[in-house]
């Protein structure tokens, strides 16, 4: 045991005193805040970013004058000029398109230098479509007040009904990012973590250290401190990882959101003045909207179980880590550089990758259906497939603890399918292991 | 010491070793011989515990092998290795510390032994920054770190300049001196001479000759002796109590080696050539373990290096 204890000690500080761990450790939050900090920003000052494309109507129909609504980069001017003139000159007024409509309402064309964009053109079809139905309905004769009741759009706010008969609101958006994000990281860990004890296997191999080694310890020891040791890294890596994250999108949560609200306002100000000018356009402010969006978002998070998804994560990192690394061990262990490890390491990746496609559709459209659940009571698809569920909150304790036993379980039993393979493979050299090889080294007696 | 007793070791395809019964005494230099794949490699796995034998036992001082005497064994690997990023005196502790020394312990005695063999200035440094004499060095230390009952080495001089080889021979035999047994692994013959007590000689599985080394080469000694004389080279009359199986001319001296006939004598052979020459040598020559080896094993495979 107290040489376990060495071995751990020693897998674990030869890694965490490099400086890339130092730097990784560091570098991930502030991008990570960064990313997301860029992203609102961006979404927020869209009409800053994005340019804003000037499109000038000609309108012979009559039907769309001061109609159409400014917004979404763009904003319209109504020309009254003959078609034929403005087509030559919208370009030099300092029109980006010209937006022709006879009277006729077919043959709607859309000029331009550059292409528009199939979003632009998607854009300027809808509201058309949209006004010119309006207006034939009232032209049939339907009230303008059952009309816009008509026209009313339903959002649906999800409800989660508790055990003890309260409603919560359910915050979908948020559990889907949570829950795709936590097992995105297990996904990616799990091979990052998993190749560091398959180099770290193939390290002691090739050097020969290995033979020293094992006539010290048993290489079961040797095996297990190896991958406790990389597994206390990975634990300390997502630990401050998740830790400097808080501190950080606290600190600019709240600096994010008062920036937002600034700038919404002075956008939305600076709107009404353009929409002023423009003889007085409807007005829909995007960056409001994102505004508002963005403190939704916030605040859905808050209401996501933290401590469970996080502890969850953990184990789930921890156990799926130990299951994965020691199969990754036993094949470090029946090869003699990394490059033969090729032809073990797909049908180890598989099942990670075959979740992690299911987690994106699936699971996340339907996280209670059947096989959703049975994927999370697999070990090898379980820590993937788990986190994804936990979010939604329709994972009952009963399948949380079903889950984690099998979990454990399932690690049990692969660390000591590992280790028959391994025990083996670390003192054989020059020979291109073979399914059949394995299999024999497995069946081999002490 | 070690009593080895009739070890049988069977992989897939092969058997490693096949009732293989050897007795090491204790505080003796013992030479494990053979051919590359015959089965030396696989013991001295089995003796590390690394690896266990299908039938047969190994005892250390009277008890069955287990995993108390892993700490008294000390083993030195033909191939040898360490972690190459890590610094060589924080791989050393963490070795000897796995072998049971408390860190305090481990750090006083390597302290001294990195004095001993000149190496103190390269503590701190990392494998991958050493020749290869230094690692050699290292490795060494970190084999003989816990002060073993047991020295397992797997030809020790190999990647040693000759100088350093004479250090670190001169380690082994002072080890020796204050009572460690050593197993001794290696196909130079003529280290072998110099250093074993006794031997055992494996090859294809088997153990084909063991005993004391002088022992053996005179159980081979088949009357063969080198003459020198001064002078000419003489003709031989008669018949001669000895066949010539080779003669070397030299300007004013003559060597030949010779094979006493069956019945004759030493004293016959000088009888006959004093009246012919002056002899400066007549000595018998004992075949050296090389040659055994050689003999013993075929041929074929033997090598010195």
């Amino acid at each position: 045991m107290d040489k376990i204890l060495l071995i751990i000690q020693r897998e674990y500080f030869s890694r965490v005193k490099k400086k890339s761990f130092l730097v990784l450790t560091f570098l991930v939050p502030v991008l990570f805040i960064g990313m997301i900090g860029l992203i609102a920003f961006i979404t927020a000052s869209q009409n800053e970013f994005g340019d804003l494309k000037k499109v000038a109507v000609i309108d012979e129909s009559g039907r769309f004058v001061n109609k159409m609504k400014n917004g979404n980069n763009m904003s319209f001017t109504y020309v009254t000029k003959p078609f034929e003139t403005t087509k030559k000159a919208f370009i030099k007024d300092g029109y980006d398109y010209l937006l022709y409509i006879p009277s006729s309402l077919t043959g709607v064309q859309l000029l331009g230098e550059k292409k528009p964009s199939p979003l632009t053109s998607g854009k300027i079809e809808d509201d058309l479509s949209n006004l010119i139905r309006s207006q034939r309905l009232v032209e049939a004769g339907i009230d303008t007040v059952v009309l816009a009741k008509a026209q009313k759009h339903i959002s649906i706010s999800p409800q989660q009904v508790k055990a003890n008969g309260a409603i919560e609101d359910a915050h979908v958006v948020a559990s889907l990012a949570v829950g795709f994000i936590c097992a995105f990281l297990i996904y990616l860990s799990l091979f990052l973590y998993g190749a560091q004890v398959m180099r770290g296997v193939i390290e002691e191999k090739v050097s020969r250290i290995i033979e020293v080694i094992i006539s010290s310890v048993k290489p079961f020891q040797l095996m297990l401190g190896k991958i406790l040791g990389i597994g206390l890294v990975g634990l300390t890596q997502f630990i401050l990882w998740i830790a400097l994250t808080l501190v950080l999108s606290t600190v600019a949560g709240t600096v994010l959101v008062k920036n937002v609200k600034a700038k919404t306002e002075q956008v939305s100000a600076a709107q009404h003045m353009m929409a002023q000018d423009t003889q007085g356009t409807q007005v829909d402010s995007p960056a409001a909207e994102s505004g508002n969006k963005m403190e939704n978002v916030l605040k859905e998070l808050q209401s996501i179980p933290v401590t469970k998804t996080i502890s969850c994560f953990l184990f789930y990192f921890l156990f799926g880590y130990l299951l994965y690394s020691s199969l990754f061990a036993a094949v470090g262990s029946a090869v003699d550089n990394e490059t033969e490890t090729q032809q073990f390491m797909f049908p180890i990746t598989l099942p990670l990758i075959f979740t992690f496609a299911l987690a994106q559709s699936v699971i996340i459209n339907n996280p209670d259906s059947p096989l959703a659940i049975w994927l999370s009571m697999i070990p090898f698809t379980s820590p993937i497939a788990m986190m994804i569920r936990i979010p939604f909150g329709g994972v009952t304790n009963l399948q949380l603890a079903a889950s984690m036993l099998f979990m454990v379980l399932g690690f049990l039993f692969t660390t000591w399918v590992a280790s028959r393979i391994y025990r083996v493979g670390i003192l054989m050299y020059g020979k291109k292991a073979s399914y059949k090889e394995l299999a024999k080294w497995f069946m081999y007696k002490d | 010491m070690i009593s080895i007793r009739h070890i049988v070791k069977q992989y897939a395809n092969h058997r490693a070793l096949d009732d293989v019964s050897i007795e090491i005494e204790q505080g003796k230099v013992f030479g494990l011989l053979g051919p590359n794949g015959a089965g030396k490699t696989s013991l001295i796995r089995i003796i590390n515990q690394i690896t266990a034998p299908d039938s047969g036992e190994v005892l250390f001082n009277g008890e069955p092998l287990n995993q108390v005497h892993i700490n008294r064994i000390g083993y030195l690997p033909e191939e040898r290795g360490l972690y190459k990023k890590m610094e060589i005196g924080e791989q050393i502790l963490y070795l000897a510390r796995l072998k049971g020394l408390s860190k305090a312990e481990a750090q006083k005695r390597a302290k001294y032994w990195f004095e001993k063999l000149e190496i103190q200035g390269w503590w701190n440094k990392k494998i991958e920054e050493l020749s290869k004499g230094m690692q050699q060095k290292a490795q060494f230390v970190a084999t003989v770190l816990h002060e073993p009952e047991l020295l397992i080495l797997d030809e020790p001089f190999s990647g040693f300049d000759p100088v350093n080889a004479e250090t670190i021979k001169n380690e082994i035999l002072e080890l020796n001196k204050k009572g460690a047994t050593i197993i001794f692994s290696t196909h130079r013959m003529e280290s072998v001479e110099e250093l074993c007590d006794s031997i055992a000689l494996l090859n294809l599985s088997h153990k084909i000759l063991d005993g004391k080394v002088k022992t053996i080469r005179n159980s081979y000694r088949n009357g063969t002796y080198v003459l020198e004389y001064e002078g000419e080279q003489v003709r031989m009359p008669g018949a001669a109590p000895f066949a010539i199986l080779k003669e070397t001319s030299h300007d004013t001296h003559q060597q030949m080696i010779l094979k006493i006939n069956a019945g004759s004598k030493v004293n016959d052979v000088l009888q006959y050539m004093l009246p012919l020459a002056s002899i400066n040598k007549l000595e018998e020559v004992v075949p050296t373990m090389n040659e055994i080896f050689i003999q013993k094993v075929g041929g074929a495979t033997s090598s010195n290096q």
